[in-house]
């Protein structure tokens, strides 16, 4: 509990993320935080894909080559993806009992949003900086 | 249970309060959670559209060939609807963080709120994509 103990942690840091809460506070701001940036973006999202309604290739590069509907889109990517994720979690927490199960499908849920998030901010590059 | 009671049990409480007697709260509640999870089928559409486009042309006109389908309309429609019912009922989520709105009368009031801007939202949408296209 003093500095003379070998751990260096302060008392908090030892114990945080250790209760049952584990990284619940921290899902909580995240689910929130994602929700707020994701208002506007989904709204941008629905006005974006009106305008690509029916676009061809060449459209959708010249719109998406705009270095502000690129960034719109990744960051819609990033928050999307992220609350889609943290909001999964909740579903297996609440119905799955198992624990296997539930440690299982979170890391599921976890790896596959990381994966495809990261497809589509490749592929969205791809088409802008490629051409 | 085995407290020795031979009361009869109702098979499942949530067939008396969803179904039977709705409740705005409980019902609108479920249909967040359910936009959500078809929400995460439009992400899994959004990024096969997004890879498509990096593949190339060819790809990306099948993509937009079949999202222009009637099953890929129809599907495009729900994800629109889940779209605005899913932020609405999240900003009123946020309201309920921040204190606002968790008395009774008042979450009758922004409950049907939020389905009339979902409801508004995709027809308005959808009306204006037929207009354009």
């Amino acid at each position: 509990m003093s500095a003379t103990s070998k751990d260096f942690k302060t008392p908090n840091a030892i114990v945080r993320g250790k209760g049952p809460l584990r990284e619940g506070l921290h899902h909580w701001w995240a689910q929130r935080l994602t929700s707020i940036a994701l208002v506007p973006l989904t709204l941008w999202m629905v006005v974006s894909a009106l305008y690509l309604t029916g676009a061809d290739w060449n459209a959708y590069q010249a719109w998406v080559s705009e270095f502000g509907n690129l960034l719109m889109l990744i960051l819609f990517f990033v928050a999307g993806f992220y609350h889609m994720a943290l909001g999964l979690q909740v579903i297996v927490e609440d119905y799955v009992h198992s624990e296997a199960w539930k440690f299982f499908l979170i890391i599921t849920i976890k790896f596959g949003s990381l994966m495809l998030g990261v497809a589509c901010i490749i592929a969205a590059l791809s088409v802008a900086f490629g051409g | 249970m085995s407290t020795g009671s031979n009361r009869p049990l109702s098979p499942h409480l949530f067939i008396y309060r969803l179904i039977y007697r709705p409740q705005i709260t409980s019902f609108l509640s479920l249909i967040h959670r359910f936009t959500g999870v078809a929400l995460v089928g439009g992400a899994l559409v959004l990024a096969y559209w997004v890879v498509a486009a990096a593949y190339g042309p060819e790809a990306f006109d099948t993509a937009q060939w079949l999202l222009g389908s009637w099953i890929g309309i129809l599907a495009l429609l729900a994800f629109t609807f889940s779209a605005f019912y899913h932020l609405a009922n999240g900003i009123r989520h946020m309201l309920w963080d921040i204190g606002f709105g968790l008395d009774m009368p008042t979450l009758e009031l922004t409950g049907w709120i939020v389905v009339l801007f979902a409801c508004v939202g995709t027809f308005f949408t959808w009306a204006f994509a037929m207009y354009l296209y």
